[in-house]
């Protein structure tokens, strides 16, 4: 294995994880308040869509993330209205908010097919960013950056400030934090739309970094990653980013089972259909599960509320 | 001039659809005073100080404050007037640590260190022991009430709303929480204290408010009544003592539970023990213990959910059956009543003759050849309400429509009308207004006269000392000696529940007051 094979892996792992990493995020956010948002996929290609058409119209790629964060909220902001206010049942609305944001990101795509927009600049100098070992820190996307100082962001909100333990609450104890006095509405409205937003930033980098072209169903199922890695983790941040970087390295492994070829260094890996190593995320979430529970939930910190909807008694 | 009352209620009305929970109701609490609210479920207890504390808005009538007419809006409102509140059930995040449940019950952004500090003094000055760093879910009931307790006193309430603090407490824990009671009036601040124990009120309450369906009957002055009294005026009627027949004797051991032991469930579980204790037939048998001890992991065990490796440790009558069933030792005569009303002892969305069937269908004949007879289902669930006065609209009603008190008389009513040989029943009359639990009760000591044994596992102390003969004490998976009723010592039962869960800086014996108040 020569270091330019390293280097380049490594770089399309951190590609490949950027987007699960930073949906991820959002949706650890929203279920830690006590729901379950299921419609992860439809809100990254909503937000892949937003991005993209706004990046188009304004040829500023800034602008598109921006887009991108408020086409992923305004589309949660749907799931949240029937969910919360109408009391409808979270499994079901979010499967629904995953076929509706697919379908709605296609139709809105039509027009947009074929065109290209401009794509992020190097916020490092050339000189690191395309040096071939310094880009192996320097040379990735705004976004890449963006979801790396969000991990320990998110980290010490939950741990560390009043708002990430009020979260924690109405997830932990719907029922005490309004007897308390919370809002319990209003933080879990609050926690979808940041769990949209971010959704919509990561399906952003399939449609404004990875390419800079649109098409249908670009995000291909990253989205239900996204949700297996918030349950492989635990429910916890430092376990996010390191399952993100296991869940990107098992997506590598099938690129590059499928590319074939590559490099006989690895012949392990062509020896096994690339299926395998597709359903390699599904496969190790069902493992981490079984080891989780049987060992009585060591370390897990499923929100106790996770999914149930909020009746206040009269 | 004479101080204005701390609370100053007049007329307060909340009606809800189909129900006026409160009708005009007043009274005044004075500062200083520890004031009793008394009734019966459903009087419209919780609802009248649901309102005081902001979380519903009356009707009509008015709230006086120190003198000045106010309305609460919203907890946070009660709150910094200084109203504070200890909930039932109570209101805490059980994986979160206590400084963080503390924290999450005050208002303004607190450092965590000068909150800790400030937990700290407030802990010694009422000698409240906690440990800021805990989970929540690893404490003991009374750990968990000293949480709210600590949460409420930051605050530096002038109105202490305790809402039926001392039903899971052990004695010694009531005695320490009057202790604290006592100093916090002593120091001017009111407490507004709420149960129907009727002893508490009379050992700790300067006043007490007896509401009955949604009015006020009576403000008096505990001291001058009998506890007899103050029960009358709650229920409005006079009080049925249990009746038992005459010349009773026991006959020979009928459940034989000998070295009976099975793991732990789950990391929270409790393992059971060793434990052995046999109960004769006509008599009744008490398994008194603070919540959590075990005692979930024993219905389960004699029921037959939890099956024994050990065929021999439950025997009836001489046969084995430790290793059967639930369906094989109901088909043995032996019928059980879970702690849990909903969703364990009655499916909720199922109605009253669908829940006869699930525990009745083989001894009362209403299944043959796989198929359900619903004719005799709604027959023996139609006997049960006329038998046991619950109130339903019919054997057709929801189990879910019916009232904590009811549901419990009718799931009480289908075991006993089994004329089972061995009936287990936990919590009895947990939730249950007295009228009710005077059936139950009643109901309970009728089958034993019949010849049958009875087990009852309950953490009302109260209870067991009326209805049971013997009692036995459950601690960590441990069951105690049994000892009989008649001559039995409250101090040492009340040392055998703290056991291991009690807190070691307990006093080692609990005063005159409180021993004589059971």
């Amino acid at each position: 294995m020569s270091p330019e094979f390293i280097i380049a892996s490594i770089v399309t792992i951190i590609g490949l994880t950027t987007p699960i990493l930073l949906a991820g995020l959002g949706e650890l956010i929203t279920e830690k308040s006590g729901v379950l948002n299921l419609g992860v996929e439809g809100m990254m290609l909503m937000g892949a869509i937003s991005g993209f058409v706004i990046t188009a119209l304004t040829f500023n790629p800034w602008l598109g993330v921006i887009g991108a964060a408020a086409g992923g909220a305004l589309s949660s902001m749907l799931f949240a209205v029937l969910v919360l206010q109408l009391n409808s049942n979270q499994v079901a609305t979010g499967l629904a908010l995953s076929i509706f944001g697919t379908g709605l990101s296609s139709l809105i795509g039509v027009s947009f097919t074929g065109r290209i927009v401009p794509q992020f600049g190097s916020i490092f100098p050339d000189v690191l960013a395309k040096d071939p070992i310094w880009k192996l820190f320097f040379g990735y996307s705004p976004l890449v950056y963006f979801a790396l100082i969000m991990v320990p962001l998110t980290a010490w909100f939950l741990k560390s400030t009043r708002a990430g333990l009020i979260l924690r609450a109405v997830g932990e104890n719907d029922h005490s934090a309004h007897s308390i006095g919370y809002s319990v509405t209003g933080v879990r409205y609050a926690a979808i739309a940041f769990g949209g937003a971010m959704a919509g930033i990561g399906g952003a980098y399939f449609s404004m970094v990875i390419t800079p072209m649109w098409a249908e169903k670009m995000t291909a199922g990253r989205g239900w990653i996204a949700l297996a890695l918030v349950v492989f983790a635990g429910w916890r941040t430092g376990r996010l980013l390191a399952g993100a970087y296991f869940f990107g390295f098992l997506m590598w492994l099938e690129l590059f089972a499928k590319a074939n070829g590559f490099g006989p260094s690895l012949p392990f890996i062509q020896a096994i259909p690339s299926q395998f190593w597709a359903a390699m995320p599904y496969v190790m979430t069902v493992v981490a599960l079984t080891l989780i529970s049987s060992r009585g939930n060591v370390g897990a910190s499923a929100p106790a509320c996770l999914g149930k909807p909020f009746l206040p008694s009269t | 001039m004479q101080t204005p009352p701390r609370l100053d209620l007049s007329g307060i009305t909340k009606r809800f659809p189909g129900v006026l929970a409160n009708d005009q109701v007043s009274f005044a609490v004075q500062p200083g005073e520890i004031h009793a609210l008394l009734g019966e479920n459903g009087a419209g207890k919780s609802t009248l100080v649901k309102m005081i504390y902001g979380i519903m808005q009356p009707d009509a009538g008015e709230i006086r404050w120190n003198g000045a007419r106010i309305t609460i809006a919203n907890p946070k409102a009660a709150r910094k007037l200084g109203i504070g509140m200890v909930f039932q059930h109570f209101s805490l995040f059980e994986a979160m640590t206590v400084l963080e449940n503390i924290a999450l019950g005050m208002d303004a952004k607190i450092p965590a260190r000068d909150l800790e500090a400030k937990i700290l003094s407030v802990m010694q000055q009422y000698g409240l022991k906690l440990e800021p760093h805990r989970i929540v879910s690893t404490l003991s009931v009374g750990e968990r009430q000293r949480i709210e307790i600590v949460r409420a006193l930051l605050l530096n309430p002038n109105l202490l709303i305790m809402d039926e603090p001392t039903s899971v407490l052990t004695p010694q824990e009531v005695e320490q929480l009057f202790v604290v009671l006592r100093q916090l009036a002593k120091e001017g601040c009111s407490i507004l204290y709420i149960s129907h124990k009727l002893h508490e009120i009379k050992a700790l309450c300067d006043a007490a408010t007896i509401l009955r369906g949604g009015k006020l009957v009576d403000t008096c002055d505990p001291a001058k009544e009998t506890s007899r009294s103050m029960a009358e005026k709650m229920i409005g009627g006079s009080l049925k003592d249990i009746q038992r027949g005459e010349g009773r004797a026991l006959g020979s051991a009928k459940l034989a539970v000998q070295g009976l032991s099975i793991p732990k469930d789950g990391p929270f579980g409790i393992a059971l023990k060793d434990i052995s204790f046999s109960v004769k037939a006509g008599e009744i048998f008490g398994i008194a213990g603070v919540a959590g001890n075990g005692q979930n992991a024993l219905l389960l065990a004699l029921s037959g959910e939890t099956p024994s490796q050990n065929p021999d440790a439950i025997q009836i009558d001489g046969s084995k059956i430790a290793a059967l069933t639930a369906k094989q030792r109901r088909l043995a005569g032996m019928a059980s009543v879970p702690e849990e009303r909903n969703g364990h002892a009655a499916v909720p969305d199922f109605s009253l003759s669908d829940n006869a069937i699930l525990t009745a269908r083989d001894r009362m004949g209403m299944v043959s050849g796989g198929m359900v007879n619903a004719r005799s289902a709604r027959t023996y669930a139609g006997e049960v309400i006329a038998a046991f006065s619950v109130k339903a609209t019919g054997p057709a009603a929801m189990a879910d429509s019916l009232s904590g008190g009811n549901l419990q008389k009718f799931i009480m009513g289908r075991e006993i009308m089994q004329k089972p040989q061995v009936l287990v029943v936990s919590q009895p009359t947990w939730g249950v207004d007295a009228g009710a639990a005077a059936a139950i009760h009643q109901a309970l000591v009728d089958l034993a006269a019949t010849g049958s044994a009875i087990v009852v596992i309950s953490q009302d102390l109260d209870e067991l000392l009326s209805l049971c003969d013997t009692l036995a004490v459950i601690n960590e998976g441990h069951l105690s000696k049994p000892m009989p009723v008649a001559g039995a010592n409250i101090e040492e039962i009340g040392l055998l529940m703290g056991g291991v869960h009690g807190d070691p800086n307990a006093p080692t014996h609990i005063s005159s007051e409180v021993a004589h108040a059971y």
